[in-house]
């Protein structure tokens, strides 16, 4: 992003979402870090936090693309992502032999996907019938529905204790739980959703979703079917999350209705607002942050003196404090910054706050 | 309601047969089939009874709920947090002078206050945008529920209701026949849960009476309409905002005094309570007091009757409704479109 270009300060128009394919330098640096992480940072590092960044990004990369390009804040996401982690944990092997199917991995991780999609699908065509804030609401109890429903089914959803034991399969002879392979596996699907939403996003399909956000009834007098957009996007949006959520479910080994509880719904949100709603690069920025707040707030609080139980209210006033002064996140932030450093202050130096 | 039944005989017919069947049902002493069928009577009257005293709690949140949304279009995704701290603060006055009225204005003054702080610094400062707001009150609410959890900590309390309260009251319906000597049985029902529900009623009638007979609620009215307008014809329209909030605000505080009465103060009810109005105020239609009013009854009565008759999936029963609703009416049963 470092393009010395001094018209593009000016031309934020209606161009809300960047392309950031025109900065190879940071690109490479990023991607070289990333790719030898495992070489110099420690198997709690790559498994525990990079990993997990990774995964919470994914998830949150699913409501990235359904609200920044299409407008809809979903909070459903996250249940989505467990329901395809569940379906692997049925479909697939688990501790729970009553209940798992034990097929092998190359149907049921397909058949996980499906469903996930068919959930996504169904709850976005729920959800599409209204629009801004009452997406929000109706996602969010449908995410409860979910919650609740899978706590109280023993027959499919094994009730409170949900499934453990739900491992990757060992394909080409690798433990894919371990570290360094687990590290790489996370790494590849992030970058395969990273890159498949800023393909999507630039391709008919996206831009036209993104017209349907602009403005739906001139995109519908265009002879666009505004709401087939929307609905497919939830469903593209499923695939992205129910990928990271059949990842999770290995992660931990285990998938429960808590993984999907109302708290793990509204922290998604939170990622992805920190993060920023504007490029495909900020779930995982604020997944980072997010994941290193949760696994250092604890040390951090008792160094100061409070006690370590007060995480959630640190989360939630950085939370407040960014939603607060920057809309866009931490992406918002740092283009403000730019923006006030190349600002001409006898052209535009009297514009007030946006 | 007349021109609801010219438009739709059928439904009319059905939903005058169904109010038919529940009147004889509350009221006739059962025969036997129907004791194998679904259970005994007292059973039955209990359950509709919490249901209905359930609803009328969940009228007091969602009220307040859906006339901030209704007048300014903000969702206050933090109305869990002040229902939770109505009932924190409830309990601290009662426990403390040792009157159980007291506790109602003291949460309804507070939490009326809290109201009034949210929308002078949150609000009034992001008017308009939608998404911003419920997204800074989500973070309000986290914020709201760890400081809770930090004064409070994690335990239950139960705000004691006065003794001319407790113990249960005879009501005039009657559940059974006993066997030997064939004397009617009446039900007895707990005497604070009748009169709170009374009480709640005593508020929507009140509210109605406000929005409807008085300057104010034609501001307020007004408002819902067209705030543009009303505020262009010279009203302090931040004024009629400022006042409605503390208002709403108030009501959740309240009715967080009445859940810790009959329910329990704890950390989670915040959310559950959230829940409970978000899922109430669009069955019944944003923005409508009488939807809230409709909306709070249905979800009340299918949350103690499916913890009843089919206890497994009670919750999910309620956002079974809810999709149902919104599948064939998205903007709410009494909602205008």
């Amino acid at each position: 992003m470092a393009v010395s270009d001094p018209t593009r300060s000016f031309e934020r128009s209606s161009d809300r979402v960047e392309t950031g394919i025109r900065a190879p330098m940071q690109i490479w640096v990023l991607g070289l870090i990333l790719l030898t992480m495992p070489a110099f940072a420690s198997d709690f590092v790559i498994f525990q936090i990079m990993g997990w960044t990774f995964i919470l990004g994914m998830i949150a990369l699913s409501l990235t693309f359904l609200a920044g390009y299409g407008g809809m804040v979903s909070l459903v996401q996250m249940s989505v992502a467990a329901m395809a982690g569940y379906m692997v944990a049925i479909f697939g092997d688990s501790a729970i032999d009553t209940i798992s199917q034990g097929w092998p991995w190359y149907v049921a991780i397909p058949l996980a996907l499906i469903v996930a999609m068919i959930f996504g699908t169904l709850s976005g065509w729920l959800a599409v019938r209204t629009e801004g804030i009452y997406t929000i609401m109706i996602t969010l109890a449908l995410a409860s529905a979910f919650f609740y429903f899978t706590r109280q089914n023993y027959v499919i959803f094994n009730g409170f204790t949900g499934f453990n034991g739900v491992l990757p399969p060992a394909l080409f002879g690798v433990d894919w739980r371990g570290p360094q392979a687990f590290y790489y596996l996370t790494l590849f699907w992030a970058v395969v959703c990273y890159l498949a939403v800023l393909y999507v996003s630039r391709a008919p399909f996206g831009l036209a979703l993104q017209g349907v956000r602009d403005n739906a009834r001139r995109m519908a007098a265009l002879g666009f079917n505004v709401t087939a957009h929307r609905v497919a996007a939830y469903t593209v949006a499923a695939l992205i999350a129910g990928i990271g959520g059949i990842l999770l479910t290995w992660q931990s080994a285990q998938i429960s209705p808590g993984t999907a509880g109302i708290g793990p719904v509204i922290d998604i949100l939170v990622i992805a607002v920190i993060g920023g709603m504007r490029h495909p690069i900020g779930p995982f920025i604020g997944a980072f942050i997010y994941v290193l707040l949760k696994t250092f707030a604890l040390d951090a609080l008792v160094a100061v003196g409070l006690s370590g139980e007060r995480f959630q209210l640190l989360i939630g006033l950085g939370f407040l404090l960014i939603v607060f002064f920057s809309p866009d996140g931490i992406l918002g932030l740092w283009q403000k910054l730019r923006e006030s450093g190349q600002r001409d202050p006898l052209r535009d130096g009297g514009e007030g706050p946006r | 309601m007349r021109a609801f039944a010219s438009r739709n005989p059928f439904w009319a017919t059905v939903l005058l047969a169904l109010a038919l069947i529940l009147i004889w049902m509350i009221f006739a002493v059962w025969p036997a089939w129907l004791v194998d069928l679904i259970g005994r009577k007292k059973i039955f009257l209990n359950a509709l009874f919490n249901g209905i005293t359930l609803g009328g709690l969940y009228f007091l949140v969602a009220s307040g709920f859906t006339l901030i949304f209704g007048l300014m279009r903000n969702v206050n995704l933090a109305h869990g947090s002040l229902y939770l701290l109505g009932g924190y603060i409830g309990y601290m006055f009662a426990d403390w002078t040792g009157y159980w009225l007291i506790a109602f204005p003291a949460a309804f003054i507070i939490v009326g206050a809290v109201g009034v702080l949210l929308q002078l610094f949150v609000f009034r400062r992001m008017e308009g945008q939608d998404l911003r707001q419920t997204l800074v009150t989500i973070g309000i609410s986290i914020v709201l529920a760890d400081l809770m959890l930090w004064i409070w900590g994690g335990d239950f309390y139960n705000i004691a209701a006065p003794s001319w309260l407790s113990g249960p009251m005879e009501t005039f319906l009657v559940t059974g026949v006993k066997r030997s000597s064939g004397e009617l049985i009446y039900l007895k029902y707990p005497m604070v849960r009748i009169v709170i529900f009374a009480a709640s009623v005593l508020v929507g009638i009140g509210m109605w009476l406000l929005l409807n007979r008085t300057r104010v609620g034609m501001l307020i009215r007004a408002g819902v309409d067209d705030r543009e307008m009303l505020s262009a014809s010279g009203v302090r329209i931040q004024l009629v905002f400022l006042g409605v909030f503390a208002f709403g605000a108030g009501l959740a505080g309240v009715a967080g005094v009445v859940g810790g009465t009959f329910q329990s103060v704890a950390p989670g009810e915040d959310v559950r309570f959230l829940l409970a109005s978000l899922v109430v105020v669009i069955v019944g239609g944003m923005g409508s007091i009488p939807g809230a009013a409709l909306g709070a009854l249905l979800i009340g009565l299918a949350e103690q009757f499916g913890s009843v008759y089919f206890p497994t999936y009670a919750v999910v029963l309620t956002f079974l409704i809810l999709v149902v609703v919104l599948a064939f009416r998205p903007q709410g049963l009494l909602g205008r479109s």
